[in-house]
Formats: structure tokens, C-alpha cells, sequence
């Protein structure tokens, strides 16, 4: 077993009693109280996440629209200065690397931001595809933080030391930042990227801040947060935030056995409107075979939930597999999702889950399972 | 407060506290911190007969399914209705309101059990 890699908040988590486990080679907090109170601290106030374990790739040089526009799936030319954008880096068979989200978060520069587990897979693929670019990839050594829920934005612009400035903000302020934006802001004497995106269901900010200050602005963030209702919140809480949100987990929903359509992540993938080629566009343009299991949700009664890899059936047929599933902490059942075969797909299909020997009746749902409440 | 000391365990980590030929058992509090908020508990039937080492309930938390294991041979006469109905009993209060099953047993059995010190070697020292 290899070494398992900390963030620079490790000393924090230890003090507030973590539990760890190992999250794509990385130890990270999984709970420090309650995961079920973690998680419904983000749905009512707020939660403080590590997510520094996500891979963080600056991405600069005269070609690196270009060098992306073929090394993604997503097309650079239509991203403005502060846009936030989520997408994917796909294999030549069409099957997905990883899921990323790209900022343009300079005028002269794009962020790639890379699940933990993909670091030296997305890594090597962007510098295989940048050969004949004139483009530099550079891995920061920044950490991720992230506040997400109801009371985030209040959390922010009470935090000490995390200020605005002009010179920095891109033309945005806190108060008006438009979801999947970034911007700027000055915390003590370094520069945070504060973006408007989150992997929860609620509104929040994923935060980049130089690994030398991520201590500092854990803290403040935490000082300032604690009255408001802030936790701190673990892996735990949110794997069942992002999974009720209906959020795709790279090795759970994606991976490179499947194409983004498949994952209901055909919207994702520009081909109608994109010129330019890209690494897996002709596979996708080949299209899905009609056998190809497609990722649903599904809902049942009870307090039992399926579980990764436990088996779907439409009657005494076997359809699918679950991928990832829970007892929703927020609307109180279980919920999971699944690939099924696509004639089993449709919303309302009555289909049971082998839940170690036992059939519980599940029917095919839309997703998100929850859906915050529009400001 | 529950003496830990005057406690039986077993490597599946459960706890055992004899009483006359009625065995209590639970969870250990390692067990449930290892499990997280625990969300769903199914227990057996009271009258059942149940074997040592079988399998004969589940308790599952939102991040995996732990499996209830008898710590010895015997006939359950007495279940905890309380947890099934309110499954956070086992995280808040593992030795006490959070016990699971009662089992009439052999209290001879009992004797070859782990002790408190041998089950804190497994863990490692952690309570």
C-alpha cells in the first residue's frame, strides 16, 4: 500500500477529532461528529469542506484555448473571463477520463480543476494531447476549500481578512457572483479564487488559496461561520449531498466505460455547436449502441437503501447495477443510482433491488432526487 | 455508566454483559464510529434460536452495512424496539440504550469471550 497523502489541514481535522479514510490516495476527513448532522447543516445553514485532494492544473501559453479545445470536450471559445465551466476529458473511445470544471480565471490563464483519484491520469493525457500546442501545464500548490449551503454567502462576507478588491474581482462582487462564476478576492496579503460552485445541491464557493494561507483561512472561515451554523463537514456528508443532488462520483457513475450520454451527461458535451476536434469526438458522433445501459435514479420505501453494485431487476430479470445509494438523509428514504437498460428507463417503471438476498420494490425516478429552493 | 471492564467481546466487536443466563449484547462504541451515523437496524425474531458466529441482523449507516453477528449459541427473548425505531441510539449510546438483542446462553460460554483488554488489543487501543 502506498503512503496516503495529507492536505495541509490535516492538523486541524485531527484536532476536531476526524475520522479519516482514504479517498484517491489521499487520507481525508470522512466525519468529525455526525455525518447525518454534517449533512443536514449544509442544507439548513452551511458546511465547511477540505476538498484540497482535488488536483488543481494552470493552464497557460498563447495556444491553450486551442490545446483544450482538443485535449476536452468543452469549447473554450465560449467561455468568458470569470466563467466557470463543468465537462469532461474523454479517452478516444468516447469513454470518460474524468470530469473536470475549467475557469477562465485570467485573462491569460484557465484552472483545470481534477478529481483526487484522476491526478496522474488527467495529468499524462493533457500532456500527451499538448504535443504541437505552445501551452504549459502547471499543477499548483494550492489548496480547496469549500463553503457550501444556504448561509454560505453570509459566511464569506463575515469573514475576517477575505476582503474585495477591485483589482482582483473581474467586475464581480460577492453579493451579485451568478452561479458557476469566479472571482478574485484579497485574503491577509495573497489572492483566493472564490468560485460559485459546489458539489452538494446548495449554493456555495469552492475557494483556491495558496497552500502557505489554507490554515489561516480555514480558521477565519470557521470563526466567522460558527455563529451562522457552520460545521465542518466530511467526506461522509458529502457523498449523500451530492448523490440526493444527483451528481455523478467519477468511479461510481463515471468512468471510462462510459460515454457521457449514458450518464445523461449529453448536454455536457457541445458536438452540435463545438468546430473544433477533440479527443473522443468521433466516437461520440458514432453514437450510443442501442443496448447501452443509461444512469437513472431510483426511489423506494422504506429505510433500506441499495448500494453500490447491488443488482436491478424488472421482474425475474436481471436489468442493471446500482452505482452508488443511500437513505437520503434529507428526504428520509432510499435513493440511489443505477444503470439500467434503456427500455427499463422511464420515470415511474417499477423495477426491485437485490438488497443482500432481499427484493425491495424501487421505482425509476427523475434526478436530482432534491432540488434546492430557487432564491 | 456501563463498567467496560465487566464487559465480554468478541472480535466482530460486539459486547456481551451477562446477567444469570441472559446475555445483553450491543455494539461496541469502535464499531459504531467505524460504521458512522447509523440509520437502519434489523434485529431477529424474538424465540429464535441463533448459532454463535451466524449472522442474524444488519445494521447499516449511511456509508456501508455492518452485519450483527451472534457472540454465542442461544434464544432470543428479548429485543430492542427503541434502536429499530430510533437506529441513532447505537452511535449516542452503544453500552446502554443502544443495546440490540438478549439472548438466553450457556453462561459458561461467556468465560471464553474477550476480555476488555484483549478487545482493546484488537482495536488497537482505540475506545
Amino acid at each position: 500500500m502506498t503512503d496516503l497523502r495529507f492536505t495541509p489541514l490535516r492538523e486541524r481535522h485531527e484536532a476536531l477529532g476526524a475520522s479519516f479514510t482514504d479517498f484517491g490516495g489521499w487520507a481525508m476527513p470522512v466525519r468529525y461528529t455526525s455525518d447525518l448532522a454534517e449533512h443536514h447543516a449544509v442544507r439548513t445553514a452551511a458546511g465547511l469542506f477540505d476538498i484540497s485532494h482535488m488536483a488543481q492544473f494552470r493552464v497557460v501559453g498563447p495556444d491553450r484555448d486551442a490545446f483544450l479545445a482538443y485535449a476536452l470536450a468543452f469549447d473554450p471559445a465560449k467561455l468568458a473571463l470569470s466563467k466557470a465551466k463543468y465537462t469532461m476529458i474523454l479517452a478516444p473511445t468516447g469513454g470518460i477520463v474524468d470530469d473536470l470544471i475549467v475557469t477562465r480565471n485570467a485573462p491569460d490563464e484557465l484552472l483545470v480543476v481534477a478529481n483526487a483519484g484522476n491526478r496522474d491520469a488527467v495529468r499524462s493525457a493533457l500532456e500527451e494531447r499538448r504535443a504541437g500546442f505552445d501551452a504549459e501545464i502547471d499543477e499548483l500548490d494550492a489548496s480547496l476549500i469549500a463553503v457550501q449551503g444556504p448561509r454560505a454567502q453570509e459566511i464569506l462576507e463575515a469573514t475576517a481578512g477575505l476582503d474585495h478588491d477591485d483589482a482582483l474581482a473581474m467586475g464581480h462582487t460577492l453579493d451579485s457572483l451568478p452561479y458557476y462564476t469566479a472571482m478574485g478576492m484579497r485574503f491577509r496579503n495573497g489572492a483566493v479564487l472564490v468560485s460559485r460552485t459546489g458539489y452538494t445541491g446548495e449554493d456555495g464557493f469552492e475557494l483556491s488559496v495558496d497552500s502557505a494561507d489554507a490554515g489561516a483561512l480555514w480558521d477565519a472561515l470557521r470563526d466567522a461561520g460558527e455563529p451562522l451554523g457552520l460545521v465542518p463537514a466530511g467526506l461522509a456528508s458529502r457523498d449523500t449531498l451530492r448523490l440526493e443532488a444527483g451528481m455523478p462520483l467519477y468511479g461510481h457513475e463515471l468512468s471510462l466505460d462510459v460515454v457521457p450520454a449514458q450518464a445523461g451527461l449529453g448536454r455536457v458535451i457541445p458536438l452540435a455547436t463545438k468546430e473544433a476536434d477533440f479527443v473522443g469526438r468521433s466516437a461520440l458522433e458514432r453514437g450510443m449502441p442501442e443496448d447501452a445501459a443509461v444512469l437513472v435514479g431510483l426511489v423506494a420505501d422504506g429505510k433500506r437503501a441499495g448500494r453500490a453494485g447491488y443488482a436491478v431487476y424488472a421482474g425475474d430479470t436481471r436489468v442493471g447495477e446500482i452505482t452508488s445509494g443511500a437513505l437520503s438523509p434529507t428526504l428520509g428514504h432510499p435513493i440511489a443510482m443505477a444503470y439500467v437498460a434503456a427500455s427499463v428507463a422511464d420515470a415511474e417503471t417499477p423495477l426491485t433491488i437485490d438488497v443482500r438476498g432481499t427484493r425491495i420494490a424501487a421505482t425509476v425516478s427523475t434526478l436530482p432526487f432534491y432540488k434546492r429552493n430557487a432564491k | 455508566m456501563t463498567d467496560l471492564t465487566s464487559l465480554k467481546y468478541t472480535a466482530e466487536h460486539e459486547w456481551v454483559a451477562l446477567d444469570g443466563d441472559i446475555a445483553t449484547v450491543g455494539i461496541t462504541d469502535y464499531a459504531a464510529d467505524k460504521l458512522g451515523d447509523v440509520v437502519f437496524v434489523e434485529l431477529p425474531e424474538v424465540g429464535a434460536t441463533i448459532d454463535a458466529h451466524s449472522i442474524v441482523g444488519e445494521i447499516e449507516s449511511t456509508k456501508s452495512v455492518g452485519e450483527l453477528y451472534a457472540p454465542l449459541t442461544g434464544d432470543v427473548v428479548e429485543v430492542n424496539d427503541a434502536v429499530v425505531d430510533d437506529p441513532s441510539l447505537v452511535n449516542s449510546d452503544p453500552y446502554g440504550d443502544g443495546w440490540l438483542v438478549k439472548i438466553t446462553v450457556d453462561p459458561a460460554a461467556v468465560a471464553d469471550l474477550l476480555d476488555r483488554d484483549a478487545y482493546l488489543a484488537l482495536t488497537g487501543g482505540d475506545e
